[in-house]
């Protein structure tokens, strides 16, 4: 096999290049940072900006350390899905979970319009799960059944659709689609403007927000934490860690934990389209703009960040049998992405006992949390104290294996 | 818009917006286009704005024109031939059969 | 002869995916200097023990950028091109004589390096695979090695009203030029500065054009940053073709220097240039000329799409001011089996990018298997002083042509950077405060790179805003991340390619043997 190049070639001087790397390390970073902070959010996602944003609406001065630019991001990579759908099954505390975020988010949507002029195109008009054959229907049917079983019937309501009954409401469905569930309490937003939009609402709102300011390591200190990294290191009263992939490294330094399993998900996304499908799905969604996205895959076994054909070649079925007209669409982009996936997929939010002031957020559903996380989460940390109805979130539930 | 320095050896007919147009064998679409005087080839996507070939290297996206009923296709690297019905687009791309 | 050879001698150019073989041993993607070489000296060394080379380009006929249509145009007596564009016909003839397959008309849109299917980047002992779209049909090819030779671009030149028909790039209308014998009727204004700007003007007069003017842009203060490789350019190749040819041009064409600011303006079409140029004594004058066609040019950049989105490393070139694949001396990427050759690597122009291609194809049969070291070695020894020659002088013109920052990172806040967004230089310099780690998170916020020409319009310009802002060097800003496919390809043909089991699971849940059944909202 080839030899990959050990040097470069030509005037492109990588010690120049190092040494203008350092130099701009120095410049371009702020002076000191200072501890006049009252709590310090470790992570930019959007896990971390909704809890920033929930935590300056709460009257504190939050600082948001950041990762670098091509640090796994989520944020950057997921599907918008404001999604309650077939969630929770044999976890009725996280269908219901979700279903209040869902209905938060107008308000959160609301709140970043005020802020900051930012439509992030809240869509909650429903959605649907296409079955592309009898055996998905029948499971995603018994999902459903399950999940309000286990809530007693307070999980968002939704129907069954046979063929027809799908292709009354969606003439543009294919042939190949067998039936759906819908439900009117899913939707979708922008999420790449949501994440600019929380961003910006963060210095508006008195929060200070610094990108290349890795925390590497959390202090615990008598009254407090110091958080250290390349940068320096910084003593704050209170921290959350909300550093979706490098939450679990972070988390034991503090009394917490946050065990993660590897989760990569791979979208496709099209040229600008006239509107055609004005609800979301699970696999295929319009963006506001135009473009269509398809998604997703999970693969468990990779550390691989690159996207692969074969499985966008698979994503491209799916997507061409539910809606044929989408055949001769160009595909302009693709990515793949790291799931911040606990465990058992349901979030993690604690307190440390041994560490009090040392917070824990974690979960794969950041859009669709982001309203909870602004709204909820964020006021009780702020005020000291998780509510106790959230402790079916804390990490102890990993301590006894479920399927014993 | 463009003038040829000498007369095609091998015309070749093809339409733009149902107009005909002659182009010279060999030729991209693109540059017919340019050769015939034509100086917009569409509105752009986010703001409707008059756009026409840029790069004419495949780079810059510019000349997407519908070529034979296909959407969104790169003039500057299409080959012109005898017939082709091209089209100027407008904004983004339509989904056919879309109510 | 070779399987692939034969199957040319009959069928000629390969025009569809079908046909493709699965596999050959070079695959070369570009068939512009650097590519047709690469291919010939490939082909010529593999076709005793019957390798197969091919070549990928997405034009219809060989030639690339700088050789385009050789093979196609008519050879006049008074033909305005000169001879350093005839000079690319032996290099086609050698290639189409070669036993090389070659299939234009071919989109690249995707190279997945060793392994990329099983578990990460240049772990796995398969081939690189390389994605292509044919005649209406996607294929992946697997490759010994891929040497990528997809050339340069123009370096984008945002100014206002870049975006109005009537405005070319002055590579665009060298195009149109060699490929259809056309030129721009009525007055034409050519802006900015380097010498390809200066040889289009030359060529454009001998064709009989009509150029009103040449507004050059060329930074005053890089003059004396150039002097230091003044000696080494008065040995090389290129001194007196140039001098001579600029006298001709300024003997017959207005030429404006010290141009510190251009806007293109017009209704619906470019109709004007405003520009503002600083005289002799300082004094800045504002003024105005009538135009048809402006065309605008500042030197050339390196196309790095495919190479960055099949994980090679991309570095920093402070020299020439652009990003380009990190190299080994042969041409060697970071990633295995995948060899960078021509101005795709980082600019050296044609002659250079022709010995760079057979270098390359040197490497990658010794890295193969397919080349005696002894023989590798005695071979590259003398295309190494050929190359040698080739970059005498390139530094001083590097630096002479270096684009003033002004039209680098353009100051007007209207001023549109993302000609597929149509995202603002102040929308930009705004987002960039609000403290963004990186351009990667600046092109999720506002969409500038993610239309369909993915970013090849404005990455540069977004990296030298960003390191304006910031007050530091590019090379600690990066550039966009890139994944395939690099060119937009039909979902149907993306749907076609054949699908592993475990591609089919990893998007229904449902494992290929009997397991317990993973909810699709789970991924959610
Ligand atoms: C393919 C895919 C599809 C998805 N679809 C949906 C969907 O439809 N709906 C939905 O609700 N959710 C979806 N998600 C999930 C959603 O994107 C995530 O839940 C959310 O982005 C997680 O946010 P985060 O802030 O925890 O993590 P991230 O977005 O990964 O952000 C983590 C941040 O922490 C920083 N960081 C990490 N370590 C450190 C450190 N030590 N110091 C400082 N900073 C650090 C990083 O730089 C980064 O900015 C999807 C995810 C994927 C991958
Ligand atoms: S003119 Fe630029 S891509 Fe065709």
């Amino acid at each position: 096999m080839t030899k990959p190049a050990a040097t470069a070639d030509m005037a492109t001087a990588g010690a120049a290049a190092a040494a203008a790397a350092a130099a701009a390390a120095a410049g371009d970073r702020p002076a000191p940072l200072r501890g006049d902070w009252d709590v310090a959010v470790v992570g930019g996602g959007l896990v971390g900006a909704s809890i920033a944003l929930g935590l300056c609406r709460s009257g504190l001065r939050p600082l948001v350390l950041d990762g670098e630019d091509l640090d796994l991001r989520a944020s950057r990579a997921n599907f918008a899905l404001v999604w309650v759908q077939g969630k929770g099954v044999g976890a009725p505390h996280y269908a219901l979970w979700s279903k209040a975020s869902a209905e938060g988010w107008p308000q959160l949507a609301a709140l970043l319009r005020e802020t900051t002029g930012i439509d992030v195109s809240l869509n909650q008009r429903g959605a649907f799960s296409f079955a592309l054959s009898q055996g998905e229907l029948d499971r995603y049917r018994d999902e459903m059944e399950r999940v309000a079983a286990e809530t007693a019937g307070a999980a968002a309501p939704y129907e069954v659709l046979s063929h027809n009954e799908l292709r009354d409401r969606l003439p543009a469905v294919g042939p190949e689609v067998v039936g759906a569930i819908y439900s009117p309490a899913d939707g979708h937003v922008n999420s790449l403007r949501l994440l600019r939009a929380l961003h910006a609402a963060l210095p508006a709102l008195g929060a200070g927000y610094r990108a290349h300011h890795r925390v590497e390591r959390i202090e615990p200190l008598h009254a407090g934490f110091r958080l250290f990294g390349p940068w320096g290191d910084l003593v704050v009263p209170r921290v959350v860690i909300a550093a979706g992939t490098g939450a679990e490294a972070l988390a034991p330094m503090v009394g917490l934990r946050v065990p993660l399993t590897r989760s990569k998900g791979q979208v496709l996304v099209t040229e600008k389209c006239e509107p055609f499908f004005d609800y979301a799905s699970a696999t295929i969604r319009q963006t506001d703009e135009g473009g269509v996205m398809i998604g997703d895959s999970e693969e468990t076994g990779t550390d691989s960040i690159a996207a692969r054909a074969d499985i966008s070649a698979v994503l491209a079925q799916r997507a061409i049998r539910v809606f044929p007209r989408l055949a001769d669409v160009n595909v302009v982009r693709s990515w793949a992405g790291f799931r911040v996936k606990t465990l058992d997929g349901l979030p993690v939010y604690e307190q440390s006992a041994r560490h009090p002031g040392a917070f824990a957020v974690a979960c794969h559903s950041g859009v669709t949390l982001a309203a909870a996380h602004a709204l909820t989460v964020a006021p009780q940390i702020a005020a000291g104290a998780l509510a106790p109805d959230l402790a079916v979130f804390a990490s102890r539930r990993f301590d006894v294996p479920p399927s014993a | 818009m463009f003038r040829r320095l000498h007369e095609p050896a091998e015309p070749v007919r093809f339409t733009f917006d149902g107009r005909p147009l002659t182009a010279a064998a060999g030729d991209t679409v693109a540059a017919a286009l340019l050769a015939a005087g034509v100086r917009e080839v569409r509105r752009s996507v986010v703001g409707g704005e008059p756009r026409a070939p840029y790069c004419l290297m495949g780079v810059c996206f510019d000349c997407l024109v519908t070529i034979d009923g296909v959407q969104n296709r790169q003039s500057c690297l299409t080959e012109v031939r005898e017939g082709m019905e091209v089209r100027s687009q407008q904004g983004r791309r339509r989904l056919e059969g879309a109510e | 002869m070779t399987a692939a050879a034969a199957s040319r001698d009959i069928a000629g150019p390969i025009t569809h995916a079908a046909d493709l073989a699965d596999r050959y041993d070079v695959v070369v993607v570009g068939a512009g200097p650097a590519g047709l070489s690469a291919a010939v000296e490939a082909s010529g060394r593999l076709a005793a023990s019957g390798g197969s080379v091919l070549l990928l380009d997405e034009n219809p006929s060989p030639g690339g950028q700088i050789y385009r249509a050789v093979t196609r145009r008519p050879r006049r007596p008074d033909d305005c091109l000169g001879a350093d564009y005839w000079a690319g016909l032996p290099l086609a003839d050698a290639f189409a004589a070669s036993p090389a397959a070659y299939a234009p008309g071919a989109t690249v849109w995707g190279v997945e390096p060793c392994g990329a299917g099983e578990g990460g980047a240049g772990k796995g002992h398969e081939p690189p695979l390389v994605g292509v779209s044919l005649g209406g049909a996607a294929r992946r090819i697997a490759a010994g090695a891929v040497i990528l030779a997809s050339g340069a671009m123009e370096r984008p030149m945002p100014v206002p009203g870049w975006t109005l028909p009537g405005v070319m790039t002055a590579g665009a209308a060298q195009i149109a030029l060699k490929s259809a014998d056309a030129v721009p009727a009525g007055r034409i204004v050519l802006a900015g500065c380097g010498p390809l700007l200066y040889l289009l003007a030359w060529q454009l007069l001998r064709a009989g054009a009509e150029i009103a003017a040449i507004l050059d842009t060329a930074d005053p203060g890089q003059r004396l940053a150039a002097l230091r490789a003044l000696p080494d350019f008065l040995r090389s190749p290129y001194v007196a073709k140039g001098l001579s040819l600029l006298a001709q041009v300024r003997r017959r064409v207005p030429v404006h220097g010290g141009i510190e600011s251009l806007a293109i303006e017009g209704d619906g079409r470019a109709e004007h240039v405003l520009y503002r140029q600083r005289g002799r004594a300082g004094n800045i004058a504002a003024a105005s000329i009538d135009a048809d066609c402006v065309l605008l040019h500042q030197g050339v950049i390196p196309s790095t799409h495919l190479a960055a989105a099949a994980g090679c490393r991309i570095e920093w070139n402070a020299v020439q001011r652009a990003f380009q694949p990190a190299t080994d001396d042969v041409g060697r990427s970071s990633v295995a089996g995948i060899l960078v050759a021509g101005d795709g690597a980082g600019i050296g122009g044609a002659p250079h990018a022709a010995v760079a291609g057979r270098i390359a194809a040197l490497a990658a049969l010794a890295d193969l298997g397919r080349l005696a070291d002894a023989d590798c070695r005695r071979a590259l020894e003398s295309l190494r002083r050929e190359r040698a020659r080739w970059r005498r002088g390139r530094a001083f013109l590097d630096r002479l042509y270096q684009p003033a920052a002004a039209f680098r990172a353009p100051r007007d806040p209207a001023t549109i950077v993302c000609r597929c967004e149509e995202v603002t230089a102040g929308t930009l310099r705004k987002t960039v405060a609000l403290g963004v780690p990186g351009p990667n998170q600046l092109k999720t916020f506002l969409r500038c790179g993610m239309g369909p020409c993915q970013g090849r319009l404005c990455a540069q310009t977004v990296t030298e805003i960003m390191a304006e802002e910031r007050g530091v060097d590019p090379s600690a800003i990066g550039t966009y991340r890139l994944r395939s496919p690099v060119k937009p390809l039909r979902l149907s043909e993306l749907a076609a390619l054949p699908v592993p089991p475990d591609a089919v699971s990893a998007v229904t849940g449902e494992p290929p043997a009997k397991g317990p059944s993973e909810s699709p909202a789970d991924a959610r």
